[in-house]
């Protein structure tokens, strides 16, 4: 029984975690069906920020309190506002309308640009920002004791994720983007400024990429590498889900999530596995996920 | 009644609610040169895909050559002898014209070709250049096919249909998107060429001044089924065709 | 990418480059010829990657099949005892072969991104049964001897690179360069321009585009694991994280894109840049190795999208 509380407990916050650090990829993907590997690095580089930003100030004031949470948060939109401009304006405008590979490849290559520049800017070293970690205390559930923030992470996720759903559904703007992504040459002929939707539509995404590290910075060592592994994960979660679909996501970050834990409690050498057959299997029998739609073709 | 080459027996297909062929039975005989009316959404491109095997009709058989062949895919249709052309040309867009015959001429039916013999030999060479010369567009052999007037592509597209030979042809729309003074042009090379092949044709078409001139038999479709079938006057002149499917009256075909 | 007219056989070329590198063998320094030769395993890979690319499809997870035959070859050497080269290549082959032809009903209806994707997948899943199984080596994977060749062992005092080692990949190279060559000339390397350029033009062809698909799948399939055994004898030793984990993946596509799809010379020259240049980078500027490799991968994609080797088409004017 503890097992099992434990188990759903630890699911829902590793799902959570799943989903911020997701979403601006398959956000990206929908409007603008560019498959950004660079992902990785914004979250890596939203990790390295938020955790020097903390080390920073916690240095100068031991006893800080919720200014941490402001730090991270700056160190997120700081990141994804920068490097998302650098990445759309400086790469992908010049290969929009390119084969949808080659607008991959394009981000991949910004990724192995950015993994170096981090190794310039933060060195070898691991950074480690634990204090905000403990700024909620210890909750018990079900007799399991749990860190005070990993819980308040499901929430604050969830929260984010109706804003965003409700953001695209319920708001004009939000409409606009629909006829966006439903057909970009009508939306632009109606008079839609489809450059400045992609432009704002990848920023949202960036600092969302940025937001997954910089909340993750307390969660774990960042060192080099963080994002190498993370994209892959990330792939796996959106493709689960079906790319482009901001409830897909949500699925396939509480099946990535439900699959890893259940691994880790009972056979641990298989947590890698299980993902990416999990995306493997949805891939192979529904290619457009567990979310998507089918595209039909007419001849 | 001559011995018929293609007979579809009640044919059906429904996508969602919307019914795209019902009860189907038509027969074409060889060498017949059939013309297919109707409006948009009655049902004749469905027609044509279930034919050619693009798509598997819930219920009926299609019958060619009196074998059943049903649920076959494009490459077996193909192999059976049943070509087409498509409403939008269907290329490869990044090669010139002569590449894209060449390509065609090159890999029709192969399913297991030696893997030492290449596909640029004096035999594909010049058989890609006779069918550029047969259907007028050896003036343009070195264009790239994405820059290429819409009439020439509709002819490529016909021209590559035509490749390997096909007992019969479905051309979808062969003159949508030319201009009216050069459609008799281009229809008159096309069928002139497809007579001389011996191919038996089945082609849609919306302009029924074309239908009349060139179609030795016309079948009208009105919302997935068969409204009118028989000679071109009769069907043309056939008051359900007018308000359904023509939508005014036809001039006199000037000759069937 | 690349237009119809730019497949020449180039039979007299490999045989030459072949026997460039043989006779040069006695003047080569000794980085130099093991340069050369992990170039060829590597180059490999890239061609195979270059067969997916004339189909119009990328794959990320190219290094499952570099794993599989690097892995096949040091289990057969491990547990088996087999030290002939030419056995380990066959076994390596043999078991991509079988693999890629079971994958195969899978992927070959994937394409574009869903193709990349499912690939990685693949190589995910295999990266995380090797680091964790122990029976497999786990992290650590294996270490593999010195190989033999048709009973002719390397005296005592003789390094890993032996001339039989260095000919055999030389000579084994060329020869699958030129049967690549010759299928890239036939209809079947054709069928894969008609994938690319227009997949329902083809069908109505007669020509089974998921058939054609399967075939080159299986083809940079084979091609992949002799190049992992190759890279497996010359270095000697195999772990998961440099065969299959993704970021080896990455970067034979990066090979495959800097050499480009216009002969089958491309891949082999593309990776022996990428090898120098790392080598050096590595020596003098070891941080900024990577980002090297995405300013590069920018350039080809932004200015340069058939690669190296459209460098030499426009050396020998457009048309010839």
């Amino acid at each position: 029984m503890m097992a099992l509380a434990a188990i759903v407990v630890d699911s829902l916050v590793y799902a959570s975690w799943l989903f911020i650090v997701s979403i601006g990829l398959t956000l990206i993907f929908g409007v603008m069906n560019v498959l950004n590997v660079a992902h990785g690095s914004l979250y890596a580089l939203g990790a390295y920020t938020a955790a020097w930003g903390v080390g920073m100030y916690v240095g100068g004031a031991p006893d800080a309190g919720f200014v941490l949470l402001a730090i991270m948060l700056v160190a997120a939109i700081v990141v994804g506002v920068l490097v998302g401009i650098l990445i759309e304006r400086g790469v992908l405008r010049w290969v929009y309308g390119r084969d949808e590979i080659v607008i991959v490849l394009a981000t991949y290559a910004v990724f192995l640009v950015l993994e170096d520049v981090m190794k310039l800017i933060f060195g070898p070293e691991s950074y480690i920002a634990f204090q905000p970690r403990f700024l909620f205390g210890t909750v018990s559930v079900a007799g399991i004791p749990y860190v005070g923030y990993d819980l308040l992470l499901v929430p604050l996720v969830a929260l984010i994720g109706v804003g965003i759903w409700a953001a695209i559904h319920r708001t004009r703007p939000g409409k606009l983007l629909i006829a966006v992504i439903h057909d970009r040459e009508i939306a632009s002929a109606l008079g839609i400024n489809v450059a400045r939707f992609f432009t704002v539509t990848f920023l949202c995404g960036a600092i969302l990429g940025a937001l997954g590290g910089a909340l993750s910075a307390p969660l774990i060592s960042v060192v080099p590498g963080i994002g190498v592994e993370l994209i892959v994960l990330a792939f796996a979660v959106v493709v689960i889900g079906g790319l482009g679909s901001v409830e897909g996501a949500a699925i396939g970050a509480l099946l990535v999530g439900l699959g890893r834990t259940a691994a880790v409690f009972f056979r641990p050498e298989l947590e890698l596995f299980v993902v990416f057959v999990v995306m493997t299997v949805v891939l192979a029998v529904r290619p457009e996920g567990l979310f998507g739609k089918p595209q039909t073709r007419r001849i | 009644m001559p011995e018929a080459l293609l007979e579809t027996r009640g044919l059906g297909k429904t996508f969602g609610a919307v019914v795209a062929a019902e009860d189907v039975s038509v027969s074409v005989a060889a060498g017949e040169i059939v013309g297919v009316i109707g409006a948009n959404g009655a049902g004749k491109t469905t027609f044509c895909n279930m034919v050619t095997g693009y798509l598997t009709p819930d219920q009926g058989r299609i019958l060619f050559r009196g074998a059943d062949i049903t649920g076959c895919t494009v490459g077996e249709a193909t192999a059976a002898g049943i070509h087409r052309s498509f409403q939008i040309p269907q290329l490869f867009p990044g090669l010139t014209v002569y590449e894209n015959l060449l390509l065609s001429v090159g890999v029709f039916g192969h399913r297991r070709p030696p893997w030492w013999r290449p596909l640029v030999r004096p035999e594909t060479q010049q058989e890609a250049r006779r069918v550029m010369e047969q259907y007028r567009i050896a003036d343009s052999a070195e264009t790239r096919v994405d820059r290429l007037p819409q009439g020439v592509r509709k002819l490529l597209d016909i021209a590559m249909a035509m490749v390997g030979g096909p007992a019969m042809i479905l051309l979808d729309e062969p003159t949508s998107g030319i201009s009216t003074e050069e459609k008799f042009d281009v229809m008159g090379n096309v069928i002139d060429a497809l007579r001389s092949s011996g191919a038996t044709v089945l082609f849609v078409e919306h302009d029924m001044d074309v239908v009349g001139r060139y179609a030795d038999r016309v079948i009208a479709f009105r919302e997935g089924r068969v409204l009118a079938d028989g000679a071109p006057r009769e069907v043309l002149e056939n008051p359900a065709v007018i308000e359904h499917v023509v939508g005014r009256r036809p001039p006199r075909p000037t000759d069937a | 990418m690349t237009a119809l007219r730019n497949i020449r056989p180039t039979t007299a070329g490999i045989v030459l480059a072949a026997a460039a590198l043989l006779g040069l063998w006695p003047l080569l320094p000794a980085w130099a010829a093991h340069t050369a030769a992990v170039s060829l395993g590597g180059g490999l890979v890239a061609l195979g990657l270059m067969i997916l690319i004339r189909f119009g499809l990328v794959s990320f997870g190219q290094g499952l099949f570099f794993a599989i035959g690097g892995y096949a070859a040091a289990l057969a050497n491990q547990f088996l005892g087999i030290t002939d080269m030419l056995v380990l290549s066959v076994a390596g082959i043999a078991a991509a072969g079988m693999i890629a032809w079971a994958l195969g009903y899978i992927v070959r209806g994937h394409r574009g991104i869903f193709f990349a994707m499912l690939n990685l997948a693949f190589s995910m899943i295999l990266f995380g049964i090797l680091a964790k199984t122990v029976a497999l080596g786990s992290t650590d994977g294996f270490s593999v001897g010195v190989p033999t060749l048709l009973g002719v062992a390397p005296g005592p005092e003789a390094g890993r690179l032996t001339f039989v080692l260095f000919g055999f990949i030389v000579i084994s190279s060329a020869l699958v360069a030129w049967m690549v060559d010759r299928i890239l000339a036939s209809p079947v390397g054709y069928a894969g321009q008609g994938v690319r350029e227009n997949e329902l033009r083809l069908r109505y062809l007669g020509v089974s585009a998921r058939g054609a698909v399967h075939l080159a799948y299986i083809m940079a399939a084979k091609l992949a694991a002799l190049g992992g055994v190759f890279t497996v004898l010359l270095i000697g030793h195999v772990t998961p994280e440099d065969t299959a984990y993704w970021t080896k993946s990455g970067e034979f596509v990066f090979v495959a894109i800097l050499g480009g799809a216009g002969n089958v010379a491309a891949p082999f020259i593309a990776q022996t840049v990428f090898e120098l240049v790392r080598t050096f980078a590595l020596q003098y500027v070891p941080e900024a190795w990577q980002m090297l490799l995405g300013i590069t991968l920018l350039l080809v994609i932004l200015f340069l999208p058939g690669g190296l080797w459209s460098l030499v088409d426009r050396l020998r004017g457009r048309d010839a």
